[in-house]
């Protein structure tokens, strides 16, 4: 039984169809890089998985449950959690309250408060710096830290290197393998094409709300990834 | 000159009764960036209840918080949920105008079922009560009360915002409802949850207003506006500025009421005019980034 | 036809109109409403006309309100400043300036537009709910300020002298007669002067402003002056139809004059029929006094009612009654949308 199976998943914003027949499937311990040019559906897509954007009951399906119609909320329980896109810290709380806000379910496992700061020592000074105050790179550490503290068994990145300095998103990705070392699986969607394809096990790209390639990332060209990028 | 320092120091004290007004509506606007203007209407209806409460059960006003405190909670909770959830959104006209209309239902409701006679809960011997400070100078012993209550509620809701699980998901769902969401914040209940506990401040500022002054279904509205001045004026965000612009209120008004008596609130809304133009964003405001 | 479909061989030209059949109709329809009703003095009883009256200053404050709140996007609580301010403006010029009462009913609104300057200094650094209850209190200071005027009549107010309600005519059915017409005429001059505010260039800053402040104030739109601009006209309008209500009244009060009920009527009228149009106010006045003849000896029930129907609107339907209608029917009666039309040249 797949981690995450996707079945002809189509979303829509009111009239406005963002995704058209998604099939997509995921195991567990992988990770899934995905990628597309702005507006190519693939933040839709994420929203979709963890119950942001409504869709049809069965058109999702986690460790066998359907989730299509679960609340965005009841979908953090079942051990899904994303890093959002412009990482979306509470600004009126510090480090460490938006940190414990990412243990709100109170779901048991490896990370624990204690253990995000052995992961991040940088956020350490930081813990009672509201939101706002901190750099880029600090901001992302404590979002995804945030996520971690749910205690995932999937763990979504939307737009992981965006607004982000070259070195920041070097360090980030660093510690990538000691997250997935936990036992978490990875769906990260990237703009940063080289990063995706050097972490990734396999690789899906959206064009305009539809798959257009999927594969592993070292039998795919760059001419099949720029057609399937840009369409053809 | 002890006439004057007595109606300064009853300024002040009222000023507790001002600011357990404006708790409630501080905590609905800081949770829900909701202006409730029944929030008056619902103290008077605290007041009611508790004056049912009291012809059913006899007990004294300070007993019958146990009935009242649990039907504004339920009141609260259920009005948000079934009804103003659905007005919340960046359009401000659909929940001041359902918020403008659930008042004048609750005014009228009141003025069927009780008529408008004006209504006193007595709470006995306390209510006149009073301590010698020094030769002329008394302070009753209910105004005292009031304004320690006062302090006590402000320091619990501190407490609650800044130091629990709840009170992080409430900030947190009034920055961002939607990634409160991916943090497992069922934010529907939150919200409900928020205005039910400041339903249950109603419901103790209604209970004391009840014992201190007469009431009547048509005071609400200038009950709403005392709160909404307090608020105004210690500043938006700060719940101890509240108190301070519950103080600044309650002085203007008694010192209003010292030169002339029919200067009484118009010295306070003139209080608060001032400091508008002064100080627009309030004596003690909490810069926010939003 | 060819005209069917676009030439795409040449640039496709379009041009702005506003106008539509529909429009174009209903001009004509309101021209002939408006003729009928100019006669009423004619064959209208007395208690049909003081109806009329009362009808026609109630749609003339909602358009007011409507003007504010719907277009400019200020939802003010506190008109009854005006009302009151309007009202207590016409004692006044007329007993202390021995003005005419036909003619103190535009300066009171003269007056009520300058003194809605300093108002605006202070509310306007209030913003959304905040600044809807800060009117109130405006509103409440200017309640409490009249009733310390002893000239005024203080808190139990004073009657219209009845040497100024003679000066207006001669006989009481001509005095019935001017009154209506002035009604009459304010409330088309009024909503004239709203279509035609709506049609300038204001019109399309109020709709920018409206739709986004951010958006708007970085093309270049005054959001300030503007929104100014709407709440002095309101207060003119407002305070001009408050001195009007008074010559009907003959006697005000205080807590008459600045009856927040003057607000909570008229934002009735407007939700019902829908907020945002210059038809919706006009729907909600006819709605309003439909169910207000039957019901209104019921009282508290009548009025609970009214409550529980805004509220319902406002959740369910808040585009009003004209909203469902235009939108169902894409009608409108006062064109000041402009539209795209695309122009087909012929083969």
């Amino acid at each position: 039984m797949s981690l995450l199976e996707v079945n002809n998943l189509s979303a829509f914003y009111g009239d406005f169809q963002a995704l058209f027949n998604i099939d997509f499937s995921m195991e567990e311990g992988e990770t899934l890089a995905v990628i597309g040019a702005n507006g190519a559906g693939k933040s839709t897509f994420l929203k979709t998985i963890t119950g942001l954007v409504d869709t049809e009951v069965d058109d999702l399906n986690y460790n066998g449950v359907s989730i299509g119609g679960l609340s965005a909320a009841d979908i953090v329980g079942l051990g899904i959690a994303m890093v959002p896109e412009g990482r979306r810290l509470f600004p009126s709380l510090n480090v460490e309250e938006n940190l414990l806000m990412g243990g709100y379910k109170g779901r048991q496992g490896h990370w624990t408060l204690d253990r995000i700061y052995e992961l991040f020592p940088a956020l350490i000074e930081r813990r009672t710096v509201p939101g706002t105050a901190l750099s880029g790179g600090e901001q992302q550490m404590t979002a995804i830290g945030r996520a971690l503290m749910a205690n995932p068994d999937l763990l979504l990145f939307d737009e992981l290197s965006l607004g982000l300095a070259p070195i920041i998103i070097k360090n980030i990705y660093e510690t990538l393998p000691k997250i997935k070392s936990e036992g978490v699986s990875v769906l990260l969607v990237e703009q940063d094409i080289n990063q995706a394809l050097s972490v990734s096990d396999r690789v899906y790209c959206f064009q305009e709300g539809r798959v257009s390639l999927n594969g592993l990332p070292n039998t795919l060209s760059r001419e099949q990834i720029s057609a399937a990028y840009f369409g053809s | 000159m002890t006439e004057w320092l007595g109606s300064i120091i009853q300024g002040f004290l009222i000023g507790g009764l001002y600011a357990m007004f404006a708790a409630g509506l501080a905590i609905i606007f800081g949770v829900m960036r909701l202006v409730n203007i029944t929030h008056g209407d619902l103290i008077v209806l605290a007041a009611f209840v508790a004056m049912v409460a009291i012809e059913i059960t006899g007990v004294n006003p300070f007993v019958s918080l146990v009935i009242v405190l649990p039907f504004m909670f339920v009141f609260g909770y259920v009005l948000q949920r079934v009804v103003l959830n659905f007005t919340l959104g960046d359009d401000l006209l659909p929940p001041l105008l359902v918020t403008f209309g659930i008042s004048i239902i609750l005014q009228n409701l009141l003025l069927e079922l009780f008529s408008a006679d004006s209504q006193r809960l007595k709470a006995g011997p306390v209510e006149t009560l009073s301590i010698k400070v020094m030769e002329g100078l008394e302070i009753g012993v209910l105004p005292l009360v009031i304004f320690v209550v006062a302090i006590l509620m402000i320091v619990i809701i501190q407490q609650l915002f800044n130091r629990t699980r709840l009170g992080r998901a409430f900030r947190a769902t009034s920055d961002d409802p939607v990634t409160a969401q991916l943090m497992g914040i069922n934010h529907n209940h939150i919200f409900a949850l928020a205005m039910a506990m400041a339903l249950v401040l109603v419901g103790i500022a209604g209970v004391f207003l009840g014992i201190r002054t007469n009431f009547d279904p048509s005071i609400g509205p200038s009950r709403l506006l005392f709160a909404f001045e307090a608020v105004i004026i210690g500043g938006l965000g700060s719940i101890w500025g509240t108190l301070a612009g519950g103080i600044i209120l309650g002085v203007a008004q008694n010192v209003g009421a010292k030169i002339d008596p029919g200067w009484q609130i118009l010295a306070g809304h003139i209080a608060f005019l001032i400091v508008l133009v002064v100080r627009p964003n309030g004596l003690f405001p909490r810069t926010r980034d939003e | 036809m060819s005209d069917q479909y676009l030439n795409i061989t040449s640039t496709p030209q379009f041009v702005v109109t506003r106008s539509t059949k529909l429009s174009r109709f209903g001009v004509a329809a309101g021209v002939i409403i408006i003729l009928a009703l100019a006669t009423g003095p004619l064959w209208l009883g007395r208690a049909d006309m003081r109806l009329l009256v009362e009808i026609f200053y109630f749609l003339a404050l909602a358009q007011m309100w409507n003007l504010l709140a719907g277009y400019g996007g200020l939802v003010s609580v506190g008109q009854q400043a005006f009302v009151g301010l309007g009202g207590y403006l016409l004692f006044i010029l007329t007993i202390h300036f021995g003005v005419g009462a036909i003619w103190s009913i535009p300066l009171a609104g003269i007056a009520g537009a300058i003194i809605s300057l300093p108002v605006a200094f202070l509310v306007f650094r209030l913003r959304g709910h905040y600044f809807a209850i800060g009117t109130w209190v405006v509103a409440e200071v200017f309640l409490l300020g009249f009733a310390q005027v002893i000239s005024l009549g203080g808190g139990s107010g004073m009657s219209l002298p009845i040497s100024i309600i003679r000066s207006i005519a001669a006989t009481r059915a001509g005095r019935d007669a001017a009154v209506y017409w002035i009604a009459l005429v304010l409330v088309i001059v009024l909503i004239g002067g709203i279509y035609l505010l709506l049609r300038s260039r204001y019109g399309l800053a109020l709709t920018s402003i409206r739709d986004s402040e951010e958006a708007s104030s970085s093309l270049g739109v005054d959001n300030f002056r503007t929104k100014l601009l709407v709440y002095v006209i309101a207060a003119f309008g407002t305070s001009a139809i408050g001195a009007l209500i008074y010559l009907t009244k003959l006697r005000i009060t205080p807590s008459a004059a600045f009856d927040i009920n003057w607000t909570t009527t008229v934002i009735f009228i407007v939700v019902i029929g829908g907020i945002g149009t210059i038809e919706g106010p006009i729907i909600g006045t006819i709605v309003f006094f439909l169910l207000r003849e039957p019901l209104a000896e019921f009282g508290s029930w009548y009025l609970m009612l009214l409550g529980a129907t805004a509220v319902v609107i406002m959740l369910k339907a808040p585009e009003g009654l004209w909203g469902i209608i235009a939108r169902r029917y894409g009608l409108h009666f006062f064109p000041v949308q402009r539209q795209l039309r695309w122009i087909v040249k012929d083969d």
